[in-house]
């Protein structure tokens, strides 16, 4: 094991969904054509005076409190100055020494141990725009439709231990922003955004030890494997008595590495001022009330639910209430009468394979909570056996539509009657006595056999548990 | 006793993306120590328990509901760019370099 103890601290934005931008009135819309959603305001003309988008400070309220911050009664707006094409003000509208939210926390689990991440604050800012840069060399676009739209930034504490802790955190702060609806948290869309600073220590040390910051992350998995490449380049440099420069890298996925993307010489200064034109905001107990009761039952406590009151396993609690379509999904087939661990084992079964390997999510296909809720029942009935019940997923899932009408149309209810069974085995029996007689002396495999050959003649529509009753039945009788 | 020197005037023309010879550099170390001089003046009022000042106007939470108006079409938004290509503005390659 390695003598260093790790350090890791996050900071990361997030998108807030409001219609329109933080501080005029240009749609905030993802994927729009490029430079179509712009204005004087976020152009940042000469002259022109922006103004607080009312719903970004309630969603900004809203993810303070859901990380568990203090609110700040009183707060401003302050202007961070920088040059860069993405930013025609050159200064970012952000909150300097008067964070929104203050002193939060998350709680996350790693094997099996919970842990309280801290969060150091959570501020109110606007985006920059897009530069994509040209494979060519010859310069770089510039889009403005995202300048100005309102983000959220949450800088945790230096809590962290290792890479999967970072993972965890990361993964329970999407869960909860997309509980309370303020953000898609698509990282892919780039609406959460993640960087890392790392640093590691002698165990003992009380002080930190120097830090690099990581950028590009562009993935949770790319935040564990960049810091857990740091981690170890810095380990090697302290080990051959080098010392760890404080820099800011990038990470390479290609090489699974990072490169040095510019040194602390280049160390921003900002020069921050309270924005004149954003009048200061004055938050009381009324509003911090209403928004708290806009809150709805986050992760954590839905998943203590589902293992107190549903009697679910931790691990199916934990897997279904990571996203919160899959949750209300769950919770929706299970108010229809399902039994709620046959509902978890269909939607972290079958359900997921088929949304993983077709990129989907479980609100955009057309099965319906009623409609699993329905085939789950239809197999504790008996009216279908589990083999048939796979083949009435694959519609449910595609097309979706009522499992009972489905088993119908495609006549496949489960044959139960025992009549009807016998009229079905026996001729399959008397092909096959050896197997009967070879299962009466012992040989155990052979009723799998015989349960087999019956199922095949009936198209999986026997019902299993009968048929292995009548062939023991009938093995009796010899 | 100055309180303003020349490399600090270079490093604040360096934020601000400015060059200067050397006369301006001189002649701004001057002017700047001047201004920073005459503010110091408010150093004489006893300020202690008093908060800080961001806005002079007395109000508070000034917001507008997000509802959505419309944007200035692209042609016109575009129109001071120099350089333009597919609809965007075209700047000179910027990438925080590896």
């Amino acid at each position: 094991m390695s003598n260093f103890e790790t350090v890791i601290g996050l900071e990361v934005h997030v998108e807030l969904k409001t219609k329109t931008k933080a501080f005029c009135g240009c749609a905030n819309e993802f994927g729009a054509p490029p430079n179509t959603h712009t204005c004087p305001i976020c152009l940042g003309h000469p002259g022109v005076l922006p103004i607080l988008n009312r719903e970004a400070v309630d969603f900004a309220i809203k993810a303070a409190l859901a990380l568990n911050c203090e609110i700040s009664r009183e707060t401003k707006f302050d202007r961070k100055n920088y040059f860069y094409p993405d930013n025609p003000k050159a200064y970012q509208i952000s909150q300097f020494d008067q964070p929104i939210g203050r002193n939060g926390f998350i709680e996350i689990e790693v094997d099996g141990k919970k842990k309280k991440i801290g969060v150091h604050r959570l501020h109110l800012e606007e985006d920059a725009g897009k530069l994509n840069h040209l494979a060519d060399g010859s310069g770089s676009l510039v889009d403005f439709n995202r300048v100005g739209t309102p983000l959220i930034e949450i800088v945790s504490e230096a809590d962290m231990r290792t890479p999967q802790e970072a993972y965890a955190y990361l993964d329970k702060l999407k869960a909860i922003m997309q509980y309370i609806g303020v953000s898609d948290v698509k990282m892919e869309e780039g609406s959460l955004r993640c960087d890392a600073n790392i640093s590691i220590r002698p165990y003992g040390q009380t002080e930190f030890g120097t830090k690099t910051e990581l950028k590009n992350l562009n993935s949770f998995a790319f935040v564990e494997k960049g810091l857990a490449y740091e981690e170890r380049r810095q380990e090697k440099i302290l080990l051959s008595g080098g010392v760890v420069e404080q820099e800011t890298r990038r990470y390479n996925d290609a090489t699974k590495t990072t490169t040095l993307m510019r040194g602390k010489e280049g160390s921003d200064d900002y020069r921050y001022f309270p924005e004149p034109d954003i009048i200061k905001l004055k938050i009381d107990q009324d509003w911090i009330d209403r928004i708290e009761a806009e809150i709805p039952e986050l992760p954590d406590s839905r998943q203590k639910r589902y293992i107190e009151e549903l009697g679910l396993p931790e691990y199916d609690a934990m897997v279904l209430t990571q996203v919160k379509t899959m949750s209300d999904f769950f919770e929706n087939s299970i108010s229809e009468g399902a039994d709620p661990k046959l509902v978890s084992n269909w939607l972290m079964g079958d359900v997921s394979a088929y949304l993983n390997s077709n990129y989907k999510t479980i609100d955009q296909v057309p099965m319906t909570p009623q409609g699993l809720a329905k085939l789950v029942q239809l197999i504790e009935k008996g009216t279908i056996s589990s083999k048939i019940a796979k083949k009435i997923f694959k519609t449910l899932i595609e097309e979706g539509g009522d499992p009972e009408e489905i088993v119908q149309a495609k006549g496949l209810v489960q044959i139960s009657d025992e009549g009807a069974l016998h009229e079905l085995m026996d001729p399959i029996l008397a092909a096959n006595k050896q197997s009967m007689i070879d299962y009466k002396n012992g040989k155990d495999r052979a009723l799998g056999f015989l349960v087999g050959q019956v199922m095949k003649q009936s198209h999986g529509k026997a019902n299993p548990n009968m048929v292995n009753k009548i062939i023991l039945e009938e093995i009796e009788k010899l | 006793m100055s309180r303003i020197n020349e490399e600090q005037v270079r490093y604040v023309a360096n934020l601000a993306r400015l060059s200067f010879d050397d006369d301006a550099i001189k002649k701004f170390t001057t002017q700047l120590d001047d201004i920073i001089g005459f503010a110091e003046q408010l150093n004489e009022l006893d300020t202690e328990g008093i908060e800080p000042t961001t806005h002079v106007l007395d109000m508070h939470n000034v917001m507008r509901d997000d509802v959505v108006e419309p944007s200035l079409p692209r042609e016109e938004a575009l129109k001071n760019a120099p350089v333009q290509e597919d609809g965007q503005v075209k700047v000179p390659l910027i990438m925080e370099a590896d």
